[in-house]
Protein backbone atom coordinates (compact mmCIF):
# COMPACT_ATOMS: atom_id res chain seq x y z
CA UNK A 1 0.00 0.00 0.00
CA UNK A 2 2.54 2.68 1.03
CA UNK A 3 4.71 1.77 -2.48
CA UNK A 4 1.73 2.52 -4.28
CA UNK A 5 1.18 6.00 -2.72
CA UNK A 6 4.88 6.46 -3.13
CA UNK A 7 4.56 5.49 -6.55
CA UNK A 8 1.64 7.59 -7.67
CA UNK A 9 3.14 10.29 -5.70
CA UNK A 10 6.44 10.12 -7.36
CA UNK A 11 5.12 9.70 -10.61
CA UNK A 12 3.09 13.52 -10.21
CA UNK A 13 6.76 15.37 -9.63
CA UNK A 14 7.62 15.33 -13.32
CA UNK A 15 4.00 16.27 -14.29
CA UNK A 16 4.16 19.62 -11.92
CA UNK A 17 7.47 20.23 -13.49
CA UNK A 18 6.38 20.16 -16.92
CA UNK A 19 3.07 21.91 -16.12
CA UNK A 20 5.43 24.69 -14.46
CA UNK A 21 7.62 24.87 -17.67
CA UNK A 22 4.76 25.23 -19.95
CA UNK A 23 3.26 27.90 -17.95
CA UNK A 24 6.77 29.24 -17.97
CA UNK A 25 6.86 29.15 -21.44
CA UNK A 26 3.60 30.85 -21.84
CA UNK A 27 5.21 34.31 -21.75
CA UNK A 28 7.22 33.63 -24.68
CA UNK A 29 4.68 32.45 -26.66
CA UNK A 30 3.54 36.42 -27.09
CA UNK A 31 3.95 37.06 -31.10
CA UNK A 32 6.65 39.68 -30.95
CA UNK A 33 8.17 41.61 -27.71
CA UNK A 34 6.15 40.58 -24.19
CA UNK A 35 6.91 43.62 -22.76
CA UNK A 36 5.63 45.91 -25.50
CA UNK A 37 3.10 43.88 -25.86
CA UNK A 38 1.96 44.31 -22.10
CA UNK A 39 2.48 48.40 -22.24
CA UNK A 40 0.91 48.75 -25.62
CA UNK A 41 2.37 50.68 -28.81
CA UNK A 42 2.66 53.85 -26.74
CA UNK A 43 5.56 52.88 -23.83
CA UNK A 44 8.73 54.92 -24.18
CA UNK A 45 11.94 52.45 -24.87
CA UNK A 46 12.75 53.56 -21.40
CA UNK A 47 9.28 52.18 -19.89
CA UNK A 48 9.78 48.93 -21.92
CA UNK A 49 13.31 48.38 -20.64
CA UNK A 50 12.31 49.02 -16.92
CA UNK A 51 9.71 46.90 -17.16
CA UNK A 52 12.13 44.10 -18.97
CA UNK A 53 13.89 44.60 -16.01
CA UNK A 54 11.79 44.08 -13.32
CA UNK A 55 10.39 41.10 -15.09
CA UNK A 56 13.73 40.30 -15.38
CA UNK A 57 12.87 39.04 -19.14
CA UNK A 58 16.17 40.66 -20.17
CA UNK A 59 18.29 37.61 -18.11
CA UNK A 60 19.37 34.46 -20.48
CA UNK A 61 16.26 31.87 -20.89
CA UNK A 62 18.15 29.58 -18.27
CA UNK A 63 18.34 32.16 -15.44
CA UNK A 64 14.57 33.46 -15.71
CA UNK A 65 13.35 29.62 -15.82
CA UNK A 66 15.90 29.11 -12.61
CA UNK A 67 14.24 32.31 -10.75
CA UNK A 68 10.84 30.92 -11.94
CA UNK A 69 11.22 27.59 -10.08
CA UNK A 70 13.14 29.41 -7.46
CA UNK A 71 10.22 31.55 -6.46
CA UNK A 72 7.58 28.72 -7.14
CA UNK A 73 9.28 26.51 -4.67
CA UNK A 74 8.65 29.72 -2.31
CA UNK A 75 5.19 30.69 -3.17
CA UNK A 76 6.19 33.75 -5.23
CA UNK A 77 4.39 34.17 -8.12
CA UNK A 78 5.70 37.08 -8.80
CA UNK A 79 4.19 40.72 -8.78
CA UNK A 80 0.66 42.08 -10.70
CA UNK A 81 1.69 44.77 -13.27
CA UNK A 82 -1.96 46.22 -13.05
CA UNK A 83 -1.84 46.41 -9.24
CA UNK A 84 1.55 46.07 -7.89
CA UNK A 85 0.55 43.45 -5.85
CA UNK A 86 1.94 39.84 -5.13
CA UNK A 87 0.46 37.67 -7.49
CA UNK A 88 0.40 34.59 -4.94
CA UNK A 89 -1.67 37.06 -2.45
CA UNK A 90 -3.94 38.17 -5.04
CA UNK A 91 -4.70 34.70 -6.05
CA UNK A 92 -5.24 33.41 -2.48
CA UNK A 93 -7.86 36.49 -2.21
CA UNK A 94 -9.68 34.83 -4.70
CA UNK A 95 -9.73 31.24 -3.71
CA UNK A 96 -12.42 30.76 -1.70
CA UNK A 97 -15.04 32.43 -3.67
CA UNK A 98 -13.90 29.21 -6.52
CA UNK A 99 -13.83 26.49 -4.26
CA UNK A 100 -17.45 27.62 -2.71
CA UNK A 101 -18.61 28.12 -6.24
CA UNK A 102 -16.96 24.11 -7.07
CA UNK A 103 -18.36 22.91 -4.25
CA UNK A 104 -21.98 24.00 -4.03
CA UNK A 105 -21.54 23.04 -7.82
CA UNK A 106 -20.34 19.30 -7.30
CA UNK A 107 -23.17 19.29 -4.59
CA UNK A 108 -25.46 20.30 -6.83
CA UNK A 109 -24.44 17.68 -9.28
CA UNK A 110 -24.57 15.04 -7.07
CA UNK A 111 -28.43 16.05 -5.92
CA UNK A 112 -29.19 16.02 -9.27
CA UNK A 113 -27.73 12.97 -10.58
CA UNK A 114 -27.60 9.73 -8.40
CA UNK A 115 -31.39 9.30 -8.12
CA UNK A 116 -32.04 10.17 -11.95
CA UNK A 117 -28.92 7.81 -12.60
CA UNK A 118 -30.65 5.09 -10.11
CA UNK A 119 -33.69 5.56 -11.38
CA UNK A 120 -32.67 4.99 -15.44
CA UNK A 121 -30.87 1.80 -14.14
CA UNK A 122 -33.46 0.47 -12.25
CA UNK A 123 -35.64 0.93 -15.15
CA UNK A 124 -33.24 0.60 -18.17
CA UNK A 125 -34.48 -0.63 -21.09
CA UNK A 126 -37.63 1.25 -20.85
CA UNK A 127 -38.95 4.94 -21.37
CA UNK A 128 -38.19 6.34 -18.08
CA UNK A 129 -34.82 5.43 -19.28
CA UNK A 130 -34.69 6.84 -22.39
CA UNK A 131 -36.09 9.50 -20.65
CA UNK A 132 -33.14 9.76 -18.11
CA UNK A 133 -30.40 8.73 -20.35
CA UNK A 134 -32.05 11.59 -23.01
CA UNK A 135 -31.77 14.01 -20.48
CA UNK A 136 -28.49 13.79 -19.48
CA UNK A 137 -27.27 13.87 -23.21
CA UNK A 138 -29.35 17.43 -23.39
CA UNK A 139 -27.57 18.36 -20.30
CA UNK A 140 -23.86 17.47 -21.65
CA UNK A 141 -25.21 18.82 -24.66
CA UNK A 142 -25.94 22.30 -23.03
CA UNK A 143 -22.90 24.77 -22.73
CA UNK A 144 -22.56 26.26 -19.55
CA UNK A 145 -22.14 29.75 -20.96
CA UNK A 146 -25.42 29.44 -22.81
CA UNK A 147 -27.24 27.84 -19.75
CA UNK A 148 -26.22 30.58 -17.35
CA UNK A 149 -27.87 33.59 -19.15
CA UNK A 150 -30.66 31.87 -20.08
CA UNK A 151 -31.29 31.25 -16.13
CA UNK A 152 -30.14 34.72 -15.52
CA UNK A 153 -33.18 35.41 -17.89
CA UNK A 154 -36.04 33.54 -16.39
CA UNK A 155 -35.23 33.78 -12.56
CA UNK A 156 -33.47 37.20 -12.11
CA UNK A 157 -34.93 39.20 -15.16
CA UNK A 158 -38.55 37.47 -15.77
CA UNK A 159 -39.09 36.12 -12.00
CA UNK A 160 -36.81 38.44 -9.88
CA UNK A 161 -36.47 35.35 -7.24
CA UNK A 162 -32.76 35.59 -7.81
CA UNK A 163 -29.65 38.49 -7.93
CA UNK A 164 -28.06 37.87 -11.47
CA UNK A 165 -24.75 38.49 -10.31
CA UNK A 166 -22.17 39.34 -7.37
CA UNK A 167 -21.34 37.03 -4.39
CA UNK A 168 -22.99 37.58 -1.55
CA UNK A 169 -25.74 35.30 0.39
CA UNK A 170 -26.59 32.25 -0.05
CA UNK A 171 -29.02 33.68 -3.18
CA UNK A 172 -26.02 34.61 -4.82
CA UNK A 173 -24.44 30.87 -5.08
CA UNK A 174 -27.60 29.36 -6.77
CA UNK A 175 -27.66 30.25 -10.16
CA UNK A 176 -23.96 29.91 -10.28
CA UNK A 177 -23.88 26.62 -8.86
CA UNK A 178 -26.86 25.20 -10.85
CA UNK A 179 -25.20 26.43 -14.16
CA UNK A 180 -21.91 25.38 -13.46
CA UNK A 181 -23.23 21.81 -11.99
CA UNK A 182 -25.67 21.00 -14.26
CA UNK A 183 -23.07 19.62 -17.37
CA UNK A 184 -21.53 17.62 -14.18
CA UNK A 185 -24.65 16.25 -13.09
CA UNK A 186 -25.38 15.14 -16.36
CA UNK A 187 -21.90 13.29 -16.84
CA UNK A 188 -22.37 11.79 -13.14
CA UNK A 189 -25.96 10.69 -13.99
CA UNK A 190 -24.41 8.63 -16.83
CA UNK A 191 -21.92 7.37 -15.00
CA UNK A 192 -24.61 6.18 -12.04
CA UNK A 193 -26.61 4.52 -14.17
CA UNK A 194 -23.38 2.32 -16.33
CA UNK A 195 -22.78 1.28 -13.12
CA UNK A 196 -25.81 0.45 -11.14
CA UNK A 197 -26.77 -1.38 -14.18
CA UNK A 198 -23.44 -3.46 -13.75
CA UNK A 199 -24.27 -3.91 -9.75
CA UNK A 200 -27.89 -4.95 -10.18
CA UNK A 201 -26.85 -7.40 -12.96
CA UNK A 202 -24.56 -9.27 -9.81
CA UNK A 203 -25.70 -12.37 -8.25
CA UNK A 204 -25.43 -10.93 -4.14
CA UNK A 205 -28.18 -8.56 -5.60
CA UNK A 206 -30.31 -11.55 -7.34
CA UNK A 207 -29.69 -13.08 -3.93
CA UNK A 208 -30.61 -10.61 -1.65
CA UNK A 209 -33.70 -10.75 -3.35
CA UNK A 210 -34.65 -13.72 -3.21
CA UNK A 211 -34.23 -13.59 0.76
CA UNK A 212 -37.05 -11.53 0.79
CA UNK A 213 -35.20 -8.21 0.57
CA UNK A 214 -37.27 -5.36 -0.89
CA UNK A 215 -36.64 -3.96 -3.98
CA UNK A 216 -36.05 -0.52 -2.51
CA UNK A 217 -33.22 -1.70 0.02
CA UNK A 218 -31.73 -3.71 -2.83
CA UNK A 219 -30.89 -1.11 -5.09
CA UNK A 220 -30.15 1.33 -2.36
CA UNK A 221 -28.53 -0.70 0.69
CA UNK A 222 -26.97 -3.32 -1.73
CA UNK A 223 -26.41 -1.98 -5.23
CA UNK A 224 -25.61 1.68 -4.70
CA UNK A 225 -23.23 0.82 -2.23
CA UNK A 226 -21.00 -0.77 -4.35
CA UNK A 227 -21.79 1.14 -7.48
CA UNK A 228 -20.53 4.65 -5.58
CA UNK A 229 -16.83 3.83 -6.34
CA UNK A 230 -16.94 4.29 -10.08
CA UNK A 231 -19.19 7.96 -9.50
CA UNK A 232 -16.98 9.07 -6.92
CA UNK A 233 -13.87 8.66 -9.21
CA UNK A 234 -15.79 10.49 -12.24
CA UNK A 235 -16.20 12.80 -9.01
CA UNK A 236 -12.95 13.35 -8.21
CA UNK A 237 -11.46 13.25 -12.07
CA UNK A 238 -14.66 16.20 -12.94
CA UNK A 239 -13.05 18.39 -10.72
CA UNK A 240 -10.78 19.68 -13.38
CA UNK A 241 -13.84 20.47 -16.39
CA UNK A 242 -15.74 22.50 -12.71
CA UNK A 243 -12.69 24.29 -12.56
CA UNK A 244 -12.61 25.52 -15.96
CA UNK A 245 -16.36 25.87 -16.22
CA UNK A 246 -16.08 28.19 -13.09
CA UNK A 247 -13.52 30.54 -15.55
CA UNK A 248 -16.77 30.73 -17.28
CA UNK A 249 -19.41 31.05 -14.95
CA UNK A 250 -17.51 33.43 -12.95
CA UNK A 251 -17.64 35.76 -15.63
CA UNK A 252 -21.22 35.18 -16.37
CA UNK A 253 -22.19 36.35 -12.88
CA UNK A 254 -19.44 38.12 -11.94
CA UNK A 255 -18.14 35.41 -9.20
CA UNK A 256 -15.47 37.04 -7.65
CA UNK A 257 -12.82 34.05 -8.17
CA UNK A 258 -9.95 32.73 -9.57
CA UNK A 259 -11.48 32.25 -13.06
CA UNK A 260 -12.87 35.61 -13.53
CA UNK A 261 -9.70 37.03 -12.17
CA UNK A 262 -8.05 34.95 -15.10
CA UNK A 263 -9.99 36.50 -17.82
CA UNK A 264 -9.67 39.99 -16.23
CA UNK A 265 -5.92 39.25 -16.31
CA UNK A 266 -5.80 38.16 -19.58
CA UNK A 267 -7.70 41.56 -21.07
CA UNK A 268 -5.10 43.63 -19.10
CA UNK A 269 -2.24 41.61 -20.49
CA UNK A 270 -0.72 41.17 -16.74
CA UNK A 271 0.51 38.11 -17.76
CA UNK A 272 2.64 37.01 -13.84
CA UNK A 273 -1.45 36.71 -12.83
CA UNK A 274 -2.40 34.86 -15.69
CA UNK A 275 0.79 32.68 -15.72
CA UNK A 276 -0.26 32.15 -11.93
CA UNK A 277 -3.95 31.61 -12.39
CA UNK A 278 -3.00 29.07 -14.71
CA UNK A 279 -0.30 27.10 -12.59
CA UNK A 280 -3.02 27.13 -9.57
CA UNK A 281 -5.98 25.66 -11.42
CA UNK A 282 -3.34 23.37 -13.14
CA UNK A 283 -1.87 21.88 -9.52
CA UNK A 284 -5.13 21.55 -8.49
CA UNK A 285 -6.27 19.92 -11.24
CA UNK A 286 -3.17 17.46 -10.60
CA UNK A 287 -3.68 17.04 -7.22
CA UNK A 288 -6.99 16.03 -6.96
CA UNK A 289 -6.43 13.51 -9.73
CA UNK A 290 -3.74 11.91 -7.38
CA UNK A 291 -5.87 11.84 -4.84
CA UNK A 292 -8.90 10.37 -6.22
CA UNK A 293 -6.12 7.82 -7.43
CA UNK A 294 -4.92 7.31 -3.75
CA UNK A 295 -9.08 7.09 -2.54
CA UNK A 296 -8.91 4.71 -5.22
CA UNK A 297 -6.39 2.94 -4.59
CA UNK A 298 -7.55 2.38 -0.64
CA UNK A 299 -11.13 1.40 -2.03
CA UNK A 300 -10.32 -1.27 -4.52
CA UNK A 301 -7.46 -3.28 -3.83
CA UNK A 302 -7.20 -4.86 -6.87
CA UNK A 303 -5.78 -1.01 -8.34
CA UNK A 304 -2.69 -1.52 -6.15
CA UNK A 305 -1.51 -4.64 -7.49
CA UNK A 306 -2.03 -3.36 -10.83
CA UNK B 1 -29.84 7.65 -30.85
CA UNK B 2 -27.29 7.05 -34.16
CA UNK B 3 -30.54 8.48 -36.44
CA UNK B 4 -31.36 11.34 -34.02
CA UNK B 5 -27.64 12.45 -34.30
CA UNK B 6 -27.24 11.97 -38.43
CA UNK B 7 -30.43 14.07 -39.05
CA UNK B 8 -29.16 16.77 -36.69
CA UNK B 9 -25.82 16.68 -38.33
CA UNK B 10 -26.90 16.45 -41.93
CA UNK B 11 -29.49 19.17 -41.34
CA UNK B 12 -27.58 21.55 -39.90
CA UNK B 13 -24.57 20.61 -42.30
CA UNK B 14 -26.98 21.72 -45.07
CA UNK B 15 -28.59 25.00 -43.53
CA UNK B 16 -24.68 26.00 -43.25
CA UNK B 17 -24.00 25.17 -47.29
CA UNK B 18 -27.26 26.74 -48.08
CA UNK B 19 -28.70 28.90 -45.27
CA UNK B 20 -26.99 31.93 -46.30
CA UNK B 21 -28.67 31.76 -49.64
CA UNK B 22 -31.91 30.62 -48.11
CA UNK B 23 -32.26 34.00 -45.99
CA UNK B 24 -31.96 37.18 -47.85
CA UNK B 25 -30.50 39.15 -45.26
CA UNK B 26 -26.81 39.78 -45.43
CA UNK B 27 -25.63 38.94 -41.80
CA UNK B 28 -23.06 41.72 -41.85
CA UNK B 29 -26.14 44.48 -43.18
CA UNK B 30 -26.44 46.72 -40.47
CA UNK B 31 -30.39 48.44 -39.81
CA UNK B 32 -30.10 50.63 -37.05
CA UNK B 33 -33.08 52.08 -36.66
CA UNK B 34 -34.22 48.61 -35.94
CA UNK B 35 -30.98 47.60 -33.77
CA UNK B 36 -32.56 44.79 -31.14
CA UNK B 37 -35.42 44.42 -32.25
CA UNK B 38 -37.24 41.33 -31.56
CA UNK B 39 -38.36 38.51 -33.50
CA UNK B 40 -41.23 39.36 -36.22
CA UNK B 41 -42.34 37.49 -39.50
CA UNK B 42 -39.69 39.30 -41.50
CA UNK B 43 -36.55 38.68 -39.05
CA UNK B 44 -37.52 35.93 -37.01
CA UNK B 45 -35.02 35.50 -34.61
CA UNK B 46 -34.56 39.31 -34.26
CA UNK B 47 -31.96 41.86 -35.45
CA UNK B 48 -28.60 42.26 -32.75
CA UNK B 49 -27.14 45.48 -31.39
CA UNK B 50 -26.22 46.67 -34.28
CA UNK B 51 -29.54 45.90 -35.97
CA UNK B 52 -27.77 42.65 -38.01
CA UNK B 53 -30.66 39.41 -38.97
CA UNK B 54 -29.78 36.99 -36.14
CA UNK B 55 -31.09 34.28 -38.42
CA UNK B 56 -28.73 35.08 -41.08
CA UNK B 57 -25.99 35.33 -38.59
CA UNK B 58 -26.88 32.15 -36.69
CA UNK B 59 -26.93 30.20 -40.71
CA UNK B 60 -23.17 32.06 -41.43
CA UNK B 61 -22.00 30.93 -37.69
CA UNK B 62 -22.87 27.31 -38.36
CA UNK B 63 -20.16 27.63 -40.96
CA UNK B 64 -17.30 28.91 -38.48
CA UNK B 65 -18.91 26.03 -36.18
CA UNK B 66 -18.22 23.26 -38.86
CA UNK B 67 -15.00 25.05 -39.99
CA UNK B 68 -13.28 24.76 -37.02
CA UNK B 69 -15.11 21.40 -35.63
CA UNK B 70 -13.50 19.64 -39.06
CA UNK B 71 -10.65 21.42 -38.92
CA UNK B 72 -9.60 20.77 -35.35
CA UNK B 73 -11.16 17.01 -35.51
CA UNK B 74 -8.85 16.54 -39.12
CA UNK B 75 -5.70 17.63 -37.82
CA UNK B 76 -6.22 16.73 -33.83
CA UNK B 77 -6.99 13.10 -34.95
CA UNK B 78 -3.85 12.73 -38.00
CA UNK B 79 -1.51 13.84 -35.36
CA UNK B 80 -2.63 11.63 -32.17
CA UNK B 81 -3.13 8.59 -34.27
CA UNK B 82 0.38 8.94 -35.74
CA UNK B 83 2.07 9.73 -32.52
CA UNK B 84 -0.04 7.69 -30.81
CA UNK B 85 0.30 4.34 -32.91
CA UNK B 86 4.53 4.84 -32.96
CA UNK B 87 4.46 5.10 -29.16
CA UNK B 88 2.47 2.25 -29.01
CA UNK B 89 4.33 0.12 -31.35
CA UNK B 90 8.12 1.38 -30.83
CA UNK B 91 7.72 1.53 -27.27
CA UNK B 92 10.98 2.28 -25.17
CA UNK B 93 12.16 6.23 -25.61
CA UNK B 94 9.75 7.50 -28.28
CA UNK B 95 6.84 5.97 -26.11
CA UNK B 96 8.13 7.78 -23.04
CA UNK B 97 8.68 11.17 -24.28
CA UNK B 98 5.39 10.93 -26.07
CA UNK B 99 3.72 9.61 -23.29
CA UNK B 100 5.41 12.08 -20.81
CA UNK B 101 3.77 15.10 -23.08
CA UNK B 102 0.68 13.85 -23.08
CA UNK B 103 0.78 13.71 -19.16
CA UNK B 104 1.69 17.19 -18.81
CA UNK B 105 -1.27 18.20 -21.40
CA UNK B 106 -3.51 16.29 -19.69
CA UNK B 107 -2.32 17.89 -16.47
CA UNK B 108 -4.22 21.07 -17.32
CA UNK B 109 -7.82 20.76 -17.23
CA UNK B 110 -9.83 20.80 -20.86
CA UNK B 111 -10.24 24.47 -22.05
CA UNK B 112 -7.99 25.83 -19.43
CA UNK B 113 -4.39 25.27 -21.72
CA UNK B 114 -6.74 26.49 -24.61
CA UNK B 115 -7.67 29.73 -22.42
CA UNK B 116 -3.96 30.23 -21.83
CA UNK B 117 -2.70 29.76 -25.41
CA UNK B 118 -5.10 32.03 -26.83
CA UNK B 119 -4.49 34.45 -24.22
CA UNK B 120 -0.75 35.01 -25.02
CA UNK B 121 -1.06 34.32 -29.16
CA UNK B 122 -4.16 36.99 -29.40
CA UNK B 123 -8.00 36.44 -29.97
CA UNK B 124 -8.40 35.32 -33.78
CA UNK B 125 -10.08 32.09 -35.89
CA UNK B 126 -6.75 31.18 -36.53
CA UNK B 127 -4.93 30.90 -32.74
CA UNK B 128 -8.39 29.22 -31.70
CA UNK B 129 -7.34 26.26 -34.13
CA UNK B 130 -3.71 26.58 -33.15
CA UNK B 131 -4.61 26.18 -29.51
CA UNK B 132 -7.83 23.50 -29.84
CA UNK B 133 -5.37 21.21 -31.81
CA UNK B 134 -2.82 21.59 -29.70
CA UNK B 135 -4.93 20.07 -26.40
CA UNK B 136 -7.50 17.84 -29.08
CA UNK B 137 -4.59 15.55 -30.42
CA UNK B 138 -3.67 14.18 -26.55
CA UNK B 139 -7.06 12.23 -26.57
CA UNK B 140 -6.41 10.69 -30.04
CA UNK B 141 -2.83 9.60 -29.07
CA UNK B 142 -3.78 8.21 -25.59
CA UNK B 143 -6.73 6.17 -27.14
CA UNK B 144 -4.59 5.40 -30.32
CA UNK B 145 -1.55 4.32 -28.22
CA UNK B 146 -3.62 1.74 -26.14
CA UNK B 147 -5.46 0.32 -29.01
CA UNK B 148 -1.70 -0.31 -30.95
CA UNK B 149 -0.75 -1.77 -27.66
CA UNK B 150 -3.44 -4.32 -28.08
CA UNK B 151 -2.88 -4.78 -31.90
CA UNK B 152 0.59 -5.26 -32.17
CA UNK B 153 0.33 -8.63 -29.88
CA UNK B 154 -2.69 -10.04 -31.89
CA UNK B 155 -1.86 -12.96 -34.64
CA UNK B 156 -2.24 -11.50 -37.62
CA UNK B 157 -0.09 -8.46 -37.18
CA UNK B 158 2.94 -11.38 -35.54
CA UNK B 159 1.65 -13.21 -39.04
CA UNK B 160 2.52 -10.20 -40.88
CA UNK B 161 5.95 -9.12 -38.99
CA UNK B 162 6.84 -12.70 -39.59
CA UNK B 163 6.34 -13.09 -43.31
CA UNK B 164 8.53 -9.92 -43.65
CA UNK B 165 5.90 -6.57 -43.89
CA UNK B 166 7.77 -3.57 -43.29
CA UNK B 167 6.87 -1.23 -40.19
CA UNK B 168 4.98 1.56 -42.03
CA UNK B 169 2.96 -1.46 -43.54
CA UNK B 170 2.01 -3.27 -40.69
CA UNK B 171 1.07 0.26 -38.79
CA UNK B 172 -0.96 1.43 -41.93
CA UNK B 173 -2.68 -1.78 -42.94
CA UNK B 174 -3.29 -4.06 -39.95
CA UNK B 175 -2.66 -1.70 -37.01
CA UNK B 176 -4.39 1.49 -37.66
CA UNK B 177 -7.23 0.37 -39.04
CA UNK B 178 -8.23 -1.92 -35.89
CA UNK B 179 -7.97 1.64 -33.55
CA UNK B 180 -10.27 3.80 -36.58
CA UNK B 181 -13.72 2.66 -34.97
CA UNK B 182 -12.61 4.45 -31.53
CA UNK B 183 -11.01 7.23 -33.19
CA UNK B 184 -14.58 7.55 -35.21
CA UNK B 185 -15.99 7.88 -31.78
CA UNK B 186 -13.38 10.09 -30.65
CA UNK B 187 -13.51 12.20 -33.51
CA UNK B 188 -17.19 12.28 -33.60
CA UNK B 189 -17.29 13.48 -29.96
CA UNK B 190 -14.35 15.93 -30.71
CA UNK B 191 -16.73 18.08 -32.91
CA UNK B 192 -18.93 18.29 -29.97
CA UNK B 193 -15.97 19.44 -27.79
CA UNK B 194 -14.15 21.57 -30.46
CA UNK B 195 -17.76 23.11 -31.29
CA UNK B 196 -18.59 24.40 -27.46
CA UNK B 197 -14.72 25.17 -27.18
CA UNK B 198 -14.30 27.91 -30.05
CA UNK B 199 -17.86 29.29 -28.66
CA UNK B 200 -16.36 29.49 -25.10
CA UNK B 201 -13.43 31.06 -26.23
CA UNK B 202 -15.29 33.46 -28.54
CA UNK B 203 -17.55 33.69 -25.61
CA UNK B 204 -15.30 34.86 -22.86
CA UNK B 205 -14.11 37.42 -26.01
CA UNK B 206 -10.58 35.08 -26.64
CA UNK B 207 -11.60 33.60 -30.17
CA UNK B 208 -13.27 34.52 -33.10
CA UNK B 209 -13.46 38.59 -33.33
CA UNK B 210 -16.49 40.45 -34.68
CA UNK B 211 -18.25 41.08 -36.52
CA UNK B 212 -17.38 37.47 -37.87
CA UNK B 213 -20.73 35.81 -36.76
CA UNK B 214 -19.19 33.10 -34.39
CA UNK B 215 -22.31 31.54 -31.96
CA UNK B 216 -19.91 32.17 -29.04
CA UNK B 217 -19.41 36.17 -29.95
CA UNK B 218 -23.24 36.57 -30.95
CA UNK B 219 -23.63 35.08 -27.31
CA UNK B 220 -21.34 37.86 -25.62
CA UNK B 221 -22.47 40.45 -27.78
CA UNK B 222 -25.69 39.50 -25.73
CA UNK B 223 -24.52 39.39 -22.40
CA UNK B 224 -25.29 43.32 -22.65
CA UNK B 225 -29.02 42.91 -23.42
CA UNK B 226 -30.02 40.35 -21.66
CA UNK B 227 -32.64 42.57 -19.86
CA UNK B 228 -33.71 43.95 -22.99
CA UNK B 229 -33.01 41.62 -25.82
CA UNK B 230 -32.70 37.94 -24.91
CA UNK B 231 -33.49 36.94 -28.01
CA UNK B 232 -29.52 37.95 -28.69
CA UNK B 233 -28.75 34.81 -26.06
CA UNK B 234 -31.54 32.65 -26.90
CA UNK B 235 -30.72 31.60 -30.77
CA UNK B 236 -27.31 31.60 -30.81
CA UNK B 237 -26.97 29.18 -27.80
CA UNK B 238 -30.17 27.03 -28.84
CA UNK B 239 -28.35 26.53 -32.35
CA UNK B 240 -24.84 25.82 -30.38
CA UNK B 241 -26.53 23.01 -27.83
CA UNK B 242 -28.84 21.32 -31.02
CA UNK B 243 -25.77 20.83 -32.82
CA UNK B 244 -23.54 19.93 -29.46
CA UNK B 245 -26.72 17.19 -29.22
CA UNK B 246 -26.80 16.16 -32.27
CA UNK B 247 -22.73 15.16 -32.40
CA UNK B 248 -22.88 13.68 -28.83
CA UNK B 249 -26.29 11.66 -29.88
CA UNK B 250 -24.13 10.14 -33.21
CA UNK B 251 -21.03 9.67 -31.44
CA UNK B 252 -22.75 7.59 -28.77
CA UNK B 253 -24.49 5.86 -31.06
CA UNK B 254 -21.56 4.99 -32.93
CA UNK B 255 -19.76 3.98 -29.90
CA UNK B 256 -23.14 1.23 -28.99
CA UNK B 257 -22.36 0.38 -32.66
CA UNK B 258 -18.58 -0.73 -32.61
CA UNK B 259 -18.28 -1.40 -28.90
CA UNK B 260 -20.51 -3.75 -27.73
CA UNK B 261 -19.80 -3.31 -23.51
CA UNK B 262 -21.31 0.48 -24.56
CA UNK B 263 -24.44 -0.89 -25.65
CA UNK B 264 -27.51 0.35 -23.82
Amino acid sequence: MTRYFARRLLLTVPVLLGVATLVFSLIHLVPGDPVQSMLGEAASPQEVADLRARLGLDRPLYAQYGTFLAGLTRGDLGTSLRTNQPVAATIRERIPATFQLAFAAMAVAVALAIPLGIVAAVYAGGPIDLAATTLALVGISIPNFWLGPLMAIIFSVVLGWLPVSGRGGAAYLVLPAVTLGAPLAAVLARMTRASMVEELRELYVLAARARGVSPFRAVVRHAFRNSLIPVVTVLGLQFGAVLTGAVITETIFAWPGVGRLLIQSISFRDYPVVQGCILLIAITYVAMNVLTDLVYGLLDPRIRFD
Amino acid sequence: MLRIGTFIVVGAALLALLGPSMTPFDPAAQTLPLRLARPSAAHPFGLDELGRDILARVLAGARISFLIGLTVVFVSASVGTLLGAAAGYFGGLLDDAISRVIDVLLAFPGLLLAIALVAVLGPSLANVLVALTIIGWVGYARLVRGQVLRARELDYVQAARAQGAGVARILWRHVIPAALPAVVVQATLGMAGAIVSEAALSFLGLGVQPPTPSWGTMLNGGRAHLLDAPHLTVFPGLAIAILVLGFNFLGDGLRDLTDPKHQH
